[in-house]
């Protein structure tokens, strides 16, 4: 399976450039454009690396760059640094205070030797579409930050995911900051379904609700493993919004999402299954909400 | 194209080492070919089985997804160090005693994030489940691994609780 040179060497040759300042790492992105990598974490990127399924001509390690790091949470927003390791947002105290659904999303992703290294920045520019983030800075209406040598620019999560794997970065940009607004008025959970815990699930939600009397003033929802990027399923939140919680509230809303989205198969499920994944996520999420009235199981609500 | 290489200084357990190597080395590479530190395995190279574990700059990483080039300057821990003088690591005397390895081929990597687990004051029940979970175990099935877990968990808060200096119970 690995292509083997006396059984030491994985990746096939590559330069490698390791930059002191951001200017020098934008400029080696504008140098070398679609022949470059950027390594932050590394913890997507050298697996393609060592199996050759990624051949990039320059490699530009952007960890010795300063200043790339920074965590901060303010009233506005969490704004993550391309370089903040998961294990940072995990731990990160304000982050926990100001939305907690990051730190729990993140929880799920891989494993603490994973996440010690993987790069928030880089999970959201792989844009892997089963991934957690990309789901979670779609709920929150979130953005991404662009650098390159000539300009920064802000782009919406919407405009940002493209596709599996693709996004709207361009050669010479470096993510440099996600920012995912706070949204106090709502409150956001993350539940998801993955075989194995630290895999990436087979179907993902952040849902996040605000209530007035038991009734919903405000829903979001996304999902992630359905579709070829983060998806917000709009028609399910207008069809939450104003209606009461309860199971059968539960049950149409996961029903809608099922309906909403048009999985691909592939080896980890086929599109129905993930689709009836989804549909019971949604549902379960919904059903176990606090601070709806205690119904019978069986009764219809509302 | 030619390949690139590097002078990289790094030290391992405690000791300073340089040497020039290709820039596409993986440290896991790195360590057992170059250096000759093979009591870092490699399993799957690319991540998933958690054999190539080692600390960083005491931060458990997978060597196998780093480069020998991104640590230089750091400090290296390796399972070679847990026993400098031939006397076992409590850890390990835990999984000797536990039956927490079979044949052993995941436990250097196991040894290295139970090391951080510890020294980052992990509890027991996630030591378990979040940290043993980056680990992959064809033999033993786990349960030895975490009753050797449960028994250096023990220890410690038994340590913990004992007045300075008091001898703990062997
Ligand atoms: S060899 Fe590194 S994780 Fe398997
Ligand atoms: S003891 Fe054989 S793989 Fe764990």
């Amino acid at each position: 399976m690995f292509p083997r040179e006396g059984g030491r060497v994985k990746p096939a040759v590559f330069s490698y450039l390791d930059p002191r300042t951001l200017e020098e790492a934008l400029g080696a992105l504008a140098d070398h454009g679609d022949d470059a990598s950027v390594l932050a974490g590394g913890q997507s990127l050298v697996p393609l690396l060592n199996m050759r399924l990624a051949r990039p001509e320059v490699v530009v390690d952007v960890n010795r760059v300063p200043g790339l790091d920074a965590l901060r949470v303010d009233a506005g927003a969490v704004r993550v640094g391309a370089l903040v390791r998961a294990a940072a947002v995990e731990r990160d105290p304000a982050v926990a205070g100001a939305l907690p659904v990051l730190a729990e999303a993140v929880r799920h992703i891989a494993h603490p030797q994973i996440r010690s290294r993987t790069t928030i920045g880089g999970n959201i520019a792989h844009a892997d579409p089963s991934s957690e983030l990309p789901a979670v800075l779609a709920a929150v209406d979130g953005a991404v930050v662009l650098r390159s040598a000539e300009e920064e620019r802000t782009v919406g999560w919407e405009e940002f995911f493209v596709s599996v794997f693709t996004t709207a970065r361009e050669p010479e940009e470096l993510v440099t900051e996600v920012v995912f607004p706070v949204r106090p008025e709502l409150e956001f959970r993350w539940v998801e379904f993955a075989r194995h815990h630290g895999d990436f699930p087979v179907a993902g939600v952040c849902l996040g609700l605000s209530l007035a009397d038991g009734a919903v003033r405000q829903a979001r929802l996304a999902a992630t493993g359905v579709g070829d990027r983060p998806l917000r399923l709009r028609e399910v939140e207008a069809a939450l919004t104003g209606s009461v919680l309860g199971p059968e509230t539960a049950r149409e809303a996961g029903e809608l999402a099922g309906r909403a989205v048009d999985p691909p198969s592939d080896v980890h499920g086929s599109g129905d299954f993930r689709r009836a994944i989804l549909a019971t996520l949604v549902r379960r999420t919904i059903e176990s909400w606090p601070g709806q009235a205690q119904r019978g199981r069986k009764g219809a609500a509302a | 194209m030619k390949a690139e290489t590097r002078e990289v200084t790094v030290s391992v357990n405690g000791r300073e080492l340089t040497r020039r190597t290709e820039v596409r080395t993986l440290l896991s590479d790195f360590l057992r070919h170059e250096l000759g530190f093979t009591g870092t395995h490699v399993g799957c190279e690319h991540g998933v089985c958690g054999a190539c574990t080692v600390l960083v700059d005491g931060v458990p990483l997978r060597s196998c997804l780093t480069l020998a080039v991104q640590v230089d300057g750091s400090a290296v821990e390796t399972v070679e160090g847990l026993a400098p003088e031939g006397e076992l690591s409590r850890m390990q005397q835990a999984m000797r005693d536990e039956h927490g390895l079979q044949c052993g081929f995941c436990t250097p990597g196991i040894l290295m994030s139970l090391l951080a687990a510890e020294r980052d004051g992990v509890s027991c029940e996630r030591a378990c489940t979040d940290v043993l979970g980056g680990h992959i175990c064809r033999c033993t099935g786990y349960q030895g691994i975490r009753a050797a877990i449960r028994l250096r968990w023990a220890e410690l808060e038994h340590e913990a609780a004992a007045p300075h200096g008091e001898e703990t119970p062997a």
